[in-house]
């Protein structure tokens, strides 16, 4: 059985209550937290080798320790819940049903970083979550975990929910923060980086909700007992939200030291593929990071098992490997047609683009523009070409990471998938009845080179 | 104060210049001038926050600094990035800068109208010239340009939303110059527009300087509209009493007529002090003005075909071609190496009666 810290109380009824959330050791930690030092908890949380669960897997206590603390200028802690990625949503099932442990989470982080006052981004398409987290919220300033001197410490901290517009540029850190001053969510330029001026041009730092969240189990054991558990430099648990062609579908919890294998066909994670059907590609961290066939899904390219952590899931970089992204995990059976799906992203994409900087705006409308005459059977030969051309000119030169979370899935699915493309340009007709490949990914097929 | 910022020598291609502190990779190269600076959409040094949207500017640091020698992973936007003390920079010295810059004047160019014909910015517009010089022959896109629905913003500026490369410089100048701001950007992604949400006209008195911000034709004169083109107009420079601005413009005659005034521009296309719309839109009589001189205007323009040859703009520093390997310094056309005509070594006032063709094939 594998570990779990954040989702240990899942099977019981109403831990989304305070008072069960208490019975069953809630606000321990923070218990704990208020009477160390903040300068032991940024250590502990360094200690514990935690990296940001929203999608580039930065050291947690790192961030932290960068962030500035010039005398009298009010610093913010700031949590990204504006998880947008398509694929991802293991952040909803966090603050939906263990609003205190996230809320407890951003007290003891708040507290460590000096924020009186902190703000919850969400997502403005979680219409109903905002309403949890608010009642929760006031649940913890009645017993006091919040509001003004908390514990008798003398320390204060207020926790603000604010609901996004809907714009996936807002997940960006430097776009979420333009947000939360109430203007055009567009990314801003860095440096200067948040920690030196962010939220009201005052130091801030950014967090993802499952990164909050994870500091309970780390204050409650230690950094070094959470920096045991994992692999390598993959430290504690990580939540995986899984959907497409699975027998069960949801969010689970991993130690980071299964196999992507056995994640996929145990039956105490995905439970394997329905209906009989053969694996044909991946995509393991949200839809912006590469897709990986299924020859190199469980196996690396020098012919070791893969494992679901951040290093061995991105061995062989983009040629052969992937990244852990956010923990979207996205399972495609062979019934699903690449070309298709990779429109539908480029689509997406190109609907979320800011509009700020001149490659990712023209770009991912031009590459929507191509897979889409490729898919609906007017495609040339060259289109491929093109595509990969305007890939390589968006990634990189783009004032936030939305650049390439664009180029990133057209550039694995040409550099994996090519002959389903050139097979959907030489068989318009066919394209649009059936799909190509049938059973043909299931069986390793050559590893590309470079 | 001054005194005491320290300099930092920062190397951009091959070329090294003291700076202070605080510059950005992109004004030490203006400072070194010619082919090493890289041009610049949305910058504007007198707009605050300008910059570090349209990408043109990006370079390659191959030395972060001193201290720190390693190379930055990605392309820099020049104009947003500060130099450090011993940084080498690759401008056109770099295969990446040089593909990258290609592909950024190919994404600009992708919804452009590319209607130069009718359009009063061509011969000064900033988007000609980047493509001319940093661009490919022709496009890849096959598709539908994108085009928006025309709208009035007034009776002096003409907005034509098509043509707009989303430079932004327009709202920061109505922000940065203005008491209010009635325009801004409404959507998101490619169908990103300049507007005033409820069609309202741009009414400030300094409001016409978005006219001379505006690197593109999106924002043009509508008092000069479809009346010349630059190239036949001369410029000349002028000034007058005003108690708003400074009133020192540029006016743009033939004859005696005078067709448009502008503010002054630098050689970076920059404004040099900011007029009102009292100078720039009503004052149209030569009476009005005192004519200072003809201005300078750089010999690669096309707006100094004909006028004044001598007044040469910067002339291509020599040191450049041995530093910048393999790259030779802007020209429009080298005339003599297409035509026979008029070779430098044929003295004109030797021949006999006026010149004829054969006279230079003679000597050939």
């Amino acid at each position: 059985m594998a570990i779990k810290l954040l989702l240990e109380n899942d099977h019981i009824e109403g831990i989304r209550y305070y008072d069960t959330y208490r019975k069953n050791g809630g606000y321990r930690a923070a218990e704990k937290a208020l009477k160390m030092s903040p300068a032991d908890i940024v250590e502990e949380v360094k200690k514990s080798g935690l990296r940001g669960r929203g999608g580039a897997g930065f050291p947690t206590g790192m961030k932290w320790s960068f962030l500035a603390k010039p005398e009298g200028v009010p610093r913010h802690l700031v949590c990204n819940a504006d998880e947008s990625e398509p694929g991802t949503f293991k952040d909803r099932y966090l603050m939906e049903f263990h609003p205190h442990l996230f809320i407890e989470g951003l007290l003891i982080s708040s507290f460590a970083l000096g924020s009186n006052a902190t703000y919850v981004y969400i997502r403005g398409e979680y219409a109903w979550i905002p309403d949890i987290l608010e009642q929760a919220i006031a649940e913890a300033k009645n017993n006091g975990w919040l509001g003004k001197n908390i514990l008798g410490t003398g320390f204060d901290c207020e926790i603000y929910v604010h609901r996004g517009a809907g714009a996936y540029i807002c997940g960006e850190e430097t776009a979420l923060i333009e947000s939360l001053e109430g203007k055009r969510g567009n990314p801003r330029m860095k440096p200067p980086f948040p920690a030196i001026q962010g939220v009201w041009m005052r130091p801030t730092v950014v967090n993802n909700v499952e990164t909050l969240a994870a500091v309970v189990p780390i204050i409650n054991m230690g950094g070094d007992e959470y920096a045991k558990i994992g692999a390598g430099r993959s430290t504690g648990t990580k939540l995986l939200s899984v959907c497409g062609n699975v027998n069960k579908p949801g969010v689970y919890e991993i130690d980071m030291t299964c196999s992507v294998e056995e994640f996929i066909y145990s039956d105490e994670y995905c439970g394997g593929i329905p209906k009989g059907r053969k694996l044909k590609a991946c995509i393991p961290g949200g839809s912006s990071v590469p897709i990986v066939p299924a020859n190199l899904l469980f196996k690396t390219a020098k012919g070791e098992t893969r494992y679901m952590n951040y290093e061995s899931l991105s061995d062989g970089g983009f040629a052969t490997g992937t990244m852990m992204g956010s923990g979207g995990f996205i399972v495609l059976d062979d019934s699903q047609c690449i070309v298709r799906h990779t429109m539908t992203l480029a689509r997406f994409y190109n609907h979320e683009s800011c509009g700020q900087c001149s490659p990712c705006r023209e770009g991912t409308g031009w590459m929507y523009k191509i897979l889409k005459n490729i898919e609906y059977g007017k495609g040339k030969m060259s289109d491929i070409d093109l595509l990969w051309d305007i890939q390589r000119r968006i990634e990189g030169n783009t004032i936030c990471p939305l650049g390439d979370a664009a180029a990133w899935p057209v550039a694995a699915a040409i550099r994996h998938f090519r002959d389903e493309f050139e097979w959907h340009i030489t068989h318009p007709d066919e394209a649009q009845t059936r799909n190509f490949g049938l059973a043909h990914y299931a069986d390793p097929i050559h590893v590309p080179v470079g | 104060m001054s005194e005491q910022t320290p300099k930092f020598k920062v190397t951009i291609d091959n070329i090294s210049i003291d700076v202070p502190a605080g510059t950005t990779i992109l004004n030490a190269a203006r400072m070194i001038g010619g082919d090493v600076t890289p041009p610049a959409m949305c910058y504007y040094s007198k707009l605050e926050g300008s910059g570090g949207k349209c990408r043109t500017c990006l370079v390659e640091v191959s030395k972060g600094s001193e201290k720190d020698p390693r190379p930055m992973p990605k392309l820099v936007a020049s104009c947003r990035t500060t130099v450090m003390d011993g940084m080498e920079v690759k401008n056109i010295t770099s295969e990446k800068v040089v593909d990258a810059r290609k592909g950024v004047v190919e994404f600009l160019l992708l919804n452009h109208p590319l209607d130069c014909p009718v359009c009063d910015q061509a011969g000064e517009c900033d988007l000609q010239n980047l493509s001319y010089e940093h661009g490919n022959e022709a496009t890849r896109y096959e598709f539908k340009r994108r085009t928006f629905e025309k709208e009035d913003i007034g009776p002096f500026i003409s907005l034509h939303m098509n043509r707009c490369i989303m430079c932004f410089r327009c709202v920061f100048t109505a922000e940065q110059l203005t008491q209010r701001r009635e325009h801004g950007i409404l959507e998101r992604g490619d169908h990103a527009q300049i507007s005033t949400m409820l069609s309202k006209s741009l009414d400030n008195e300094f409001i016409g300087n978005v006219i001379d911000v505006c690197p593109v034709g999106a924002l043009t004169d509508k008092t000069f509209r479809f009346k010349n083109r630059v190239w036949f107009t001369k410029p000349v420079d002028a000034h007058c009493k005003c108690d708003k601005c400074s009133g020192k413009v540029r006016l743009w005659m033939r004859g005696e007529e005078v067709y448009r005034v502008t503010a002054r521009k630098d050689q970076w296309g920059e404004v040099e002090s900011w007029i009102c719309n009292d100078c720039r839109f009503h004052k149209k009589s030569v009476k009005d003005w005192v004519i200072e001189g003809p201005s300078m205007i750089a010999r690669s323009s096309v707006i100094s075909q004909g006028h004044y040859a001598g007044n040469v703009g910067t002339a291509p520093t020599p040191v450049l071609i041995d530093k910048v390997i393999g790259k030779q310094p802007k020209f429009t056309l080298d005339i003599h190496s297409v035509s026979d005509v008029n070779r430098p070594e044929v003295e004109l006032s030797k021949i006999d009666g006026p010149a004829h063709s054969d006279d230079f094939k003679s000597k050939k």
